[in-house]
């Protein structure tokens, strides 16, 4: 009596374990560990009220309720946000209102920074020592949230918005909100 | 030569972490809140470097978070309050030790499920009937050599 040949499956088991691992770990690749999920996505703003940069007065967290409102979080000192900016500067052109959180800057700098490169900010809000971006979960500038007119966070970019698959995600979350 | 670089800047990475810690001193009210203090700093990650946590990171946002952890130390906020208020902010991610619920069951459960595979996989090899001799497949000149075999044996 001979030994029975293993079936077709068994023969083939350790290749089919091979294909998934390697279509496990490739996909794993291909995410990035910085982009962490806000959990603050379908919730209200959180509260704050910060100087302006440019104009006298405030920005406070009911200055967003009405109007969908792109918060743009950047800085004179981030070079991504340099690269994002022609981007942010279109969107501003097709008549986005978007409002600039300006992170951890020094004044001077931001304004010249401005002054060079264009301003597509309604309002600018300055959050020198960074404590209300840490309200926001900011963790690296440049971070843009995409807030609905009742002032709830819909979706939220993580680095610049130059990134064609980043900029077309939040096109299509923007689609969805009601102008 | 490029190994030696690459030696060089395993190095200079090591010394790095070597040197990397918090430069701030805070003075704390008790020995309890001390410890706490300390303990949450180690157990949260810095999302900047994303594998520190926020005690061993000298990225600007650890800092404020040190800086916010130990205000709310001081205005008398439990440990709990802590953690909630950077999950709220930061997510599940932040917590070097992820809270046990259905999203990450897979997380918490993986590693036995993995050994228990591993186990019922060892013990079916073990057991499976090609490893014992195929003592049916020998031939009539073998059969006949080990008679021989055990003759001569018993002869001695």
């Amino acid at each position: 009596m001979k030994a029975k040949p293993p079936s077709i499956l068994k023969r083939f088991l350790p290749l089919i374990v091979f294909v998934a691992l390697v279509v496990l770990l490739a996909v794993g690749l291909t995410l990035n560990p910085r982009e962490v999920p806000s959990p603050l996505i379908g919730k209200p703003a959180p509260v704050f009220e910060l100087p302006l940069l440019l104009q006298e007065g405030s920005f406070s967290n009911k200055d967003l309720i009405g109007h969908v409102t792109l918060l743009n979080v950047w800085a004179s000192w981030c070079f991504a946000c340099r690269q994002e900016h022609e981007v942010v500067k279109v969107l501003s052109n097709k008549g986005m209102r978007i409002v600039g959180l300006n992170y951890k800057d020094d004044a001077d700098d931001a304004k010249k920074w401005l002054a060079a490169l264009g301003n597509p900010y309604q309002f600018i809000a300055v959050d020198r020592n960074g404590r209300i971006a840490i309200d926001w979960g900011v963790y690296g500038a440049p971070e843009t949230f995409l807030i609905d007119k009742k002032g709830i966070i819909r979706h939220k970019v993580i680095g610049p918005l130059s990134d064609r698959q980043k900029f077309d995600e939040l096109m299509s979350v923007m689609k969805t909100l009601e102008k | 030569m490029k190994k030696l670089i690459l030696f060089g800047f395993c190095v200079l990475c090591f010394s790095q972490l070597a040197v990397a810690a918090p430069i701030e001193t805070f003075t704390f009210g008790s020995a309890e809140t001390e410890k706490i203090f300390h303990k949450l700093s180690e157990e949260l990650r810095c999302l900047v470097c994303q594998n520190q946590n926020i005690a061993e990171s000298n990225a600007e946002l650890a800092q404020d978070l040190r800086l916010e952890m130990y205000t709310m130390l001081s205005q008398g906020k439990t440990e709990q309050e802590i953690v909630d208020f950077m999950v709220l902010r930061y997510g599940d991610y932040v917590l070097y030790r992820p809270p046990f619920k259905p999203m990450t069951w897979l997380l918490w459960f993986g590693p036995l499920i993995a050994f228990i595979v591993g186990l019922v996989f060892v013990f079916r090899y073990l057991k499976s009937p090609s490893n014992e001799v195929p003592l049916a497949s020998l031939s009539d000149a073998d059969k006949a050599r080990i008679e021989r075999l055990h003759a001569e044996q018993d002869d001695t």
